[in-house]
């Protein structure tokens, strides 16, 4: 499903393509893995030698395991959560030549978290290629108490720390890899606001 | 003899209000009968002796009460108050500016010497003396930008220049109009205002980033925003919007007078020497619809301003559910007769 520009802040997503560069990391989830097998149609000879896939299905099973492996990457991580992950890529990051190119795909949670990685190791957000793929489901930073709640498909949302009524905005923190959620009955509690399944 | 500062506070019993000679200094932000958004930018020139504008950095009668109730909502909430790495130098900067302006202005309420990098400042309205050396952190009791702007009314966002762009990477936030510090910190120009309606379409921001991209040291700029605020409250954060959410519902025709109050922000853009980052004070002022309607003018065209606001508008500023109490309260002041052009009361 495609995701629409609405307010400034709100990331957008491109197409994954094979950039020029010495070294080339690509992360996805179940969900993101087809872009990099997409992406691996155009890429040129000698692409995937020099590259690594870190690949976190989650609970979506496996699926992809074996035609990411059969691309033959340099290195081949397969984890079972982004933060369990995350350590891993910091280092990754943290020990990157200039040469490295990152290629992002699947939910906006994963492309969020790991850019976040790759830009607190000083990589620019712009140079990092990103494509969206599977589910709409949201980071969403409570602004009350700055639990985040993950995988947020409804609008609105309980916050999963401090049990507010969340409205999810479309601001959007790349420090925070986080939608911003604020209290959509905040003025008056006893207003029952329906929830419906918008980011599925 | 110097400012007679109030006791007074922004929460609770909210014992705030102006004092007689304060309510005919307020700077009323519509200089006209409707608002829309406009990049209403100018140079901070000084203005007339006794106005807002008299001195760089304004310091008035709410000075000591606003810089207790800061202390409270930092005791409470730290992240209000962030910096990052980059940024010190320009805290430095702003340190420097603002001590400088404020013991120029205000003599008999502050005083800075300088020996080389020791620096000894005096602030007598809070019972500070303290002596330090500039660039040199570890002499504070805070980092240079908080230290200041714990003494500083208003809140500070310190921009850093690049890319063709300003970044929010430091600031101190706790009278704010409902956005977040903590959330907004490290975005751009265009990502931090995302959520202002009408105006992204209308070019204000293009042009707006332009200009601010150019202000040259000691050329600061200035312009005036606006919205309302249910009881003198400084900290309407959207942190604690399920805390002060609720006034809005207590809007009575009886009770308009107190609690309804114009919340107009002072907006100044600052080069900074060193870091050749942008400061931007926003200091805030409040003036209930009591006080406010002691100028017919102002009463007036704040009634058709508020009546003829744009839909959208009116939502982003949180209105809704009391501006047709407020502007039946404000009609009452309206005769339907000319104002006079400009924005000074009659």
């Amino acid at each position: 499903m495609p995701i629409e520009p609405t307010i400034k802040s709100r990331p957008i997503y491109g197409t994954l393509s094979p950039q020029k560069g010495t070294e080339h990391l690509l992360i996805a989830d179940a969900e993101g893995a087809q872009a990099i097998l997409d992406l691996a149609k155009s890429a040129p000879e000698g692409f995937f030698a020099a590259a690594e896939i870190v690949y976190i299905p989650r609970a979506s099973g496996e699926g992809h395991v074996a035609a990411l492996k059969a691309l033959k990457p340099a290195r081949f991580y397969d984890g079972p959560s982004i933060a369990a992950a995350l350590p891993r890529l910091r280092q990754t990051f943290a020990t990157a030549h200039m040469g490295l190119r990152v290629y992002l795909a699947g939910t906006e949670g994963l492309i969020g978290q790991a850019m976040l990685a790759a830009t607190e190791a000083g990589i620019d957000y712009s140079s990092i290629q990103t494509e969206h793929r599977g589910s709409l489901a949201r980071r969403v930073q409570c602004v009350h108490c700055k639990g985040v709640t993950e995988d947020v498909t409804t609008q609105p949302v309980t916050c999963a720390h401090c049990g507010l009524t969340l409205f999810v905005r479309d601001h959007y923190s790349r420090r925070l890899a986080a939608f911003q959620g604020v209290c959509i009955n905040a003025e008056d509690r006893s207003e029952q606001v329906p929830v419906e399944e918008v980011f599925p | 003899m110097g400012i007679q500062f109030r006791k007074e506070t922004f929460r609770d019993d909210f014992s705030f209000k102006n004092s007689p000679e304060h309510v005919r200094r307020f700077p009323f932000p519509f200089h006209e009968d409707s608002y829309m958004y406009a990049v209403n930018i100018e140079p901070h020139k000084p203005g007339p002796k006794g106005s807002v504008l008299e001195f760089p950095f304004d310091v008035d009668e709410h000075y000591v009460s606003e810089m207790e109730d800061r202390a409270l909502v930092l005791a409470e909430d730290p992240l209000r108050c962030q910096s990052l790495p980059h940024m010190t130098l320009a805290g430095w900067d702003l340190l420097e500016l603002l001590m400088v302006s404020m013991a120029e202005s205000y003599p008999e309420h502050f005083t800075l010497t300088r020996d080389g990098d020791t620096w000894h400042w005096i602030n007598r309205p809070l019972g500070i003396d303290d002596t330090f050396v500039f660039g040199d952190t570890s002499t504070l009791p805070y980092g240079p930008m908080e230290y200041i702007t714990r003494q500083s009314q208003g809140d500070y966002c310190i921009l850093d220049q690049r890319d063709g762009n300003l970044w929010m990477d430091a600031g101190i936030v706790t009278t704010q109009a409902d956005w977040s510090l903590d959330f907004d910190i490290g975005m751009n120009f265009f990502e931090w205002h995302a959520p202002v309606p009408l105006a992204h379409e209308k070019g204000i921001f293009t042009r707006a980033l332009k200009f601010l991209l150019n202000v040259q040291q000691g050329q600061p700029a200035r312009r005036l925003n606006w919205t309302m605020t249910i009881n003198p409250r400084l900290d309407t954060s959207p942190e604690n919007y399920h805390k002060w959410g609720p006034d809005r519902t207590t809007v009575t025709p009886e009770n308009v007078g107190d609690k309804v109050h114009l919340r107009v922000e002072l907006q100044t853009f600052w080069r900074l020497p060193r870091s050749n980052a942008l400061v931007f004070p926003i200091r805030c002022y409040l003036i209930k619809m009591d006080e406010l309607a002691t100028s017919p003018k102002w009463a007036k065209r704040l009634h058709r301003v508020i009546r003829d606001l744009p839909e959208e508008l009116a939502t982003y500023k949180g209105l809704t559910r009391y501006r047709p109490t407020l502007v039946e309260w404000l009609s009452k002041y309206d005769d339907g007769g000319v104002t006079s052009p400009g924005f000074g009361p009659d």
